[in-house]
């Protein structure tokens, strides 16, 4: 045990020998030759022979009751094993939620009741994957569809809002008087933002495939998740079987977004069905699928306030924001940024929460803020156009050092948000941007330009690992941590090699295994840093004990070039091995103080981007984008750019096209499929580039870094929709920002515009 | 998917003797195996028609170019005289979908892609085109990509391709085969229905029926453009596409994603010169649009100026007072 509780000194991943460089990651070669087994494609293990295909069946209704489900024909047809339904299901762990768990029972089927549009209402196991959907398609499927008595659409229950839970997050901020500030502020702006619900559309769909032993009573679980520890605890209440008995695999994930955070009907169902035919079972979710049987990023209405003097200093800021979800769901943590992003002595920062009747709303890549700095950095663009202010000089004047709501005795761990403005002002061209909207042309093109900051709360987790000195003098670490292709495996590799003296190559990395110690897993941009200070404190034990077993003294070693130094002796690490009686290896958990109560941590960047809008369509063109980014340490400039690209993507996405559609009356995500939920495509995304500002952040953790993985994408779509704003005139505040939006703000502005 | 039998024709002649009852011709299949997955299709017979000729691009007397069924969409937009001489259809065929599906996707399979309407893609829901009877959930539901003329009370559908569209201003004909051996040709302008009140039925064709080629009459000449706005600038359905040839004679214009087929109004075309908001307007005069999709007539409108700027290329009108 090995607890980070005051602020790192100097310590070998200083020396940033490996940590900190370029290295492509570890898994791309298995990756791209197709060796790296995802979930659904295990087949070599003898145990594996004779597996079957699973095909869930979603309900046809978004609310009622299944009366009846006629299995006569589909269990007739070639091929079939096994039809479940809620009327053969074993007992299941209980939940008052139809919401899916992270760590705790998720029962499917576990009623006649449906509670959502595609919610389990059968699973169908055949020979083949083909019999299987066959045979799915063959079931009669009786309602008593209550649809109509459902809430579908946040506009009409908004009113209802509650507070959305009792934890530190839900909680409202009130500082000073923010009513009376605002009264009296020079300057005023209330303005409305709306956001849609979105999917988290990663490429592998959710994938699971069980095995039981002979006598069912211990289960092996490969399953795309992000959080190997938490679907072991849910899977083991769900299936009422002892965590011992379960084993969960998670080596390779295609994307997970935060969809992966939770376990669904394909986990459950084919763990159920394995244990009932005595035969492996995997089952994958259809494109269609994913859509309502998982989980979604929530819609989000937030009106935000400013009260500012005519010099552009903020005195009061307000943002409520209102989300909806089932009984039992979370809420959208929309306005949880704007507690610290500026500078202002009166404070009220709140979140709604009503119920609606949708599938399940869960966490999508930087959840409350990813939609927060989509209305909050829209309305600062447009506070600082009603003072006259250059956007970035109105940021730069607001920018705070500390906890705004606790003072100066809660500083920021590090903070360089101004920086990143005025480096990505620079770099980026600012100076060509007109302040008044529609100046710029290029031929049929309006051109403008726009600005954001970029926030991402940093959080830290409890992690822990196994460092194992291999007979040959190479490092092996196991952790329980998962790599969703943010580049976990290379990362972890390089902090143990930085610290064991040794090179990359030189470290196997071995993930996403409940067989090994209890780490982070991968959400909320903890990942890199918790699981590296496990494997950092791991590092520092296993050094211990080689220089203990070389005759050194361990707080005198040195470990370079693949050896273990004190004074002018050294041992090549192999010899070490080969000599010891019995194998080294050092497992610790890591876990963290109070530090991140006594400072307030997050990373900071700034968003750039240049759009075209064609002067006469409204079409829309991102031109090109800058990010610049302050985020601690970056383990790994490959890996972390990529992960800045990706949220850039993802924010062009948020701007102008991602939106799951409410059909209001049927209750459901109607375009569900990837045809009709337009994510980026190549032709979307120009030129991109990414700036990582240098930063320790020796409050964070030993490895002095802070996340990354969010941050890429906080505040993106406020930068595209500000430069819309600057080339075409037109504020929408309904994302996404489509051509439709920009030809009905033109159309309800001409006449006064008479271009 | 249901069990079908899977029967291959060696040559076009023979396909239609071989077509069983419930039996549906396959070709590139970019559309009807989906179909088929998701149960929306479910024929029972499959005549593959992949290795029956029909995809050769040959020069007719007239001077114009008949086009195989089976040639593939990559290989049409390719076609030296197509990208010269009917440049519109070129780039209408690479404005849609993606070069893997381009390379499949055939020219007879194209003129019959189904709708992308999303209720019609999801069996649990009401559609009359899939299931008569049923209703039409788009109407009060999610209507923003739909069509705005052309509708019926049933459907409001809209042909989703990009190279009929094309073809239609083109005044292409489809020759096809019958199932009893007969031969007639069928004007594009013809060939899509509107959906009255079986929207269920897509086309003219009848049963059996097999279209084996595509002609386009002599060069026009003139200036080709086909514009095509969309939620995202690939691999997206258009909301609106405008495909136009202008000629020293005239113009003409046909609009892709607005209507339950390719639309082409020849008497708004005649008002060309009266500028883009006389052409639309009589070309959508009897629009019935819904609230959601209404916009789709002030971005035909739009697309048309973009057109007329392109080919005038001087004192042009503004985006916002357009």
């Amino acid at each position: 045990m090995s607890k980070f509780d005051s602020p790192a000194g100097i310590n070998p991943l200083d020396q940033e020998k490996v940590l900190a460089r370029p290295h492509a990651r570890k898994e791309g070669p298995l990756k791209v030759t197709g060796q790296a087994t995802y979930a659904y494609e295990y087949s070599a293990d003898p145990d594996l022979q004779g597996t079957t295909y699973g095909y869930l069946v979603g309900a046809g209704v978004a609310r009622g009751q299944v009366t009846s489900v006629d299995c006569s024909v589909a269990e007739a047809m070639p091929g079939v094993l096994l039809v479940l339904t809620h009327e053969n299901m074993p007992a299941q762990g209980a939940s008052d939620t139809p919401v899916p768990q992270e760590d705790d029972a998720t029962p499917q089927m576990r009623s006649a009741e449906v509670d959502y549009y595609h919610q389990a209402v059968a699973f169908v196991v055949a020979e083949t994957f083909e019999q299987a959907r066959a045979a799915a398609g063959a079931l009669v499927i009786e309602y008593d569809n209550r649809t109509a008595e459902g809430d579908y659409v946040l506009a009409e229950v908004m009113e209802d809002a509650e507070k959305a839970g009792s934890d530190e997050e839900s909680k409202d901020q009130q500082v000073g008087d923010f009513a009376g500030a605002f009264r009296r502020a020079d300057v005023q702006l209330d303005v409305t933002y709306t956001t849609p619900y979105q999917s988290h559309a990663m490429l592998e769909p959710h994938a699971s495939l069980a095995v039981w032993d002979e006598a069912g009573e211990e289960l092996t679980l490969y399953t795309s998740n992000q959080m190997v520890h938490w679907v072991h605890r849910g899977i083991s209440k769900t299936l009422n079987v002892p965590q011992k008995n379960i084993r969960i695999v998670s080596r390779y994930i295609g994307g997970g977004f935060g969809s992966k955070l939770m376990f669904y009907g394909d986990a459950v169902l084919s763990a159920v069905a394995a244990r009932t035919l005595g035969r492996p079972v995997k089952c994958a979710l259809t494109r269609p699928q994913i859509f309502n049987h998982t989980s979604h990023r929530p819609a989000t209405v937030q009106r935000i306030r400013f009260g500012a003097d005519g010099d552009g200093r903020i005195h009061a800021i307000g943002h409520d924001s209102y989300s909806g979800n089932l009984p039992g769901g979370s809420a959208e943590t929309a306005s949880h940024q704007t507690k610290l992003l500026y500078a202002g002595e009166n404070r009220l920062v709140r979140q709604r929460l009503s119920e609606l009747h949708l599938p399940p709303g869960g966490s999508m890549r930087a959840p409350g803020e990813a939609v927060g700095m989509l209305a909050l950095e829209c309305a600062v663009d447009e506070l600082a156009e009603k003072l006259e202010m250059d956007p970035i000089e109105l940021r730069v004047l607001n920018d705070i050092g500390y906890d705004p709501e606790k003072g100066p005795e809660r500083p920021f761990s590090s903070r360089r948000l101004a920086d990143c403005l005025r480096r990505g002002a620079e770099e980026f061209g600012w100076e060509q941007r007109s302040a008044q909207p529609g100046e710029r042309r290029d031929g049929e093109w309006l051109i403008g330009l726009g600005v954001a900051s970029a926030f991402r709360g940093n959080l830290v987790k409890p992690s822990s690992a196994t460092l194992r000195l291999e007979k040959g003098g190479k490092i092996t670490v196991e952790t329980q941590m998962t790599d969703i292709g943010t580049g976990s495996y290379t990362i972890l590799g390089q902090t143990a090699a930085e610290m064991l003296g040794l090179t990359l190559d030189d470290v196997e990395v071995r993930l996403g295994d409940s067989e090994f110690p209890k780490s982070s897993g991968s959400g909320g941009s903890w990942g890199a840093n918790s699981a590296g200070t496990g494997v950092y404190y791991a590092a520092e034990e296993l050094r211990k004990k080689i220089a203990k077993a070389a005759g050194y003294d361990p707080k005198k070693a040195v470990f370079k070039d693949g050896e273990v130094w004190e004074d002018n002796k050294c041992t090549l690490l192999g010899v070490v091995a080969a000599k010891a009686p019995e194998p080294l290896e050092a497992t610790v958990n890591a876990t963290f103080g109070d530090l991140n109560k006594q400072y307030a941590q997050a990373s900071f960047g700034a968003h750039f981007c240049e759009v075209g809008v064609h002067r006469v369509t409204g079409e829309i063109r991102v031109r090109r984008m800058l990010s610049v980014a302050a985020a601690g340490r970056i383990f790994n400039p490959v890996t972390a750019r990529s992960q800045c690209l990706g949220g850039m993507t993802m924010g062009v996405g948020a701007a102008l096209m991602e939106e799951l559609h409410v059909d209001g009356e049927l209750g459901l995500f109607i375009n569900h499929d990837m045809a009709e939920y337009h994510v980026p495509v190549h032709a979307d995304i120009p030129d991109l580039d990414v700036i990582f500002l240098e930063e320790l952040d020796d409050k964070s953790s030993p490895l002095k870094g802070k996340g990354v993985g969010e941050l890429g994408i906080c505040g993106v779509g406020a930068a595209v929709a500000n430069a819309i704003y600057n080339a075409s005139g037109v504020r929408i505040r309904d994302y996404p920002l489509t051509v439709d939006k920009i030809l009905a703000g033109w159309a309800s502005r001409s006449g006064s515009q008479g271009r | 998917m249901k069990a079908f039998e899977y029967v291959r024709a060696e040559d076009a002649a023979q396909a239609p003797g071989l077509l069983a009852e419930g039996g549906k011709y396959l070709a590139g299949g970019t559309n009807l195996l989906d179909l088929m997955k998701l149960q929306i299709e479910a024929p029972a017979q499959l005549v593959d028609l992949n290795r029956s000729g029909l995809a050769e691009i040959t020069e007719t007397e007239e001077g114009g170019l008949k086009i195989g069924a089976l040639v593939r969409n990559t290989d049409l937009a390719a076609h030296p005289r197509v990208r010269q001489e009917y440049a519109v259809l070129s780039r209408a065929i690479l404005a849609g979908a993606s070069g893997q599906i381009r390379n499949r996707a055939t020219t007879g399979g194209n003129l019959l892609q189904r709708t992308r309407c999303p209720y019609f893609y999801d069996t649990n829901l009401p559609c009359n085109k899939r299931e008569p009877g049923t209703g039409c959930g788009a109407l009060a539901g999610f209507s923003r990509p739909l069509a705005v003329i052309g509708t019926s009370e049933h459907c409001i559908a809209n042909y989703p391709g990009d190279m009929a569209v094309a073809l239609r201003v083109l005044d292409a004909t489809i020759q096809t085969l019958k199932a009893d051996g007969s031969r007639r040709e069928i004007p594009i302008g013809d060939f899509h229905r509107l959906p009255g009140d079986t929207p269920h039925i897509d086309t003219v064709l009848e049963s059996g029926e097999l279209i084996t080629s595509v002609t386009l009459p002599p060069p026009l000449g003139g200036q080709h453009i086909y514009l095509k706005a969309r939620d995202r600038q690939s691999y997206a359905f258009a909301l609106v596409s405008v495909a136009a040839v202008v000629t020293d004679s005239g113009a003409r214009v046909a609009f892709g994603g607005v209507a339950p087929k390719p639309w082409r109004v020849e008497s708004a075309e005649a008002r060309w010169n009266e500028g883009a908001q006389a052409v639309t307007d009589a070309a959508f005069k009897d629009a019935r649009p819904t609230a959601q999709n209404a916009f789709k007539l002030d971005l035909a409108q739009r697309l048309v100026q973009a057109v007329m700027n392109e080919t005038q290329s001087a004192g042009t009108p503004e985006g916002g007072a357009a």
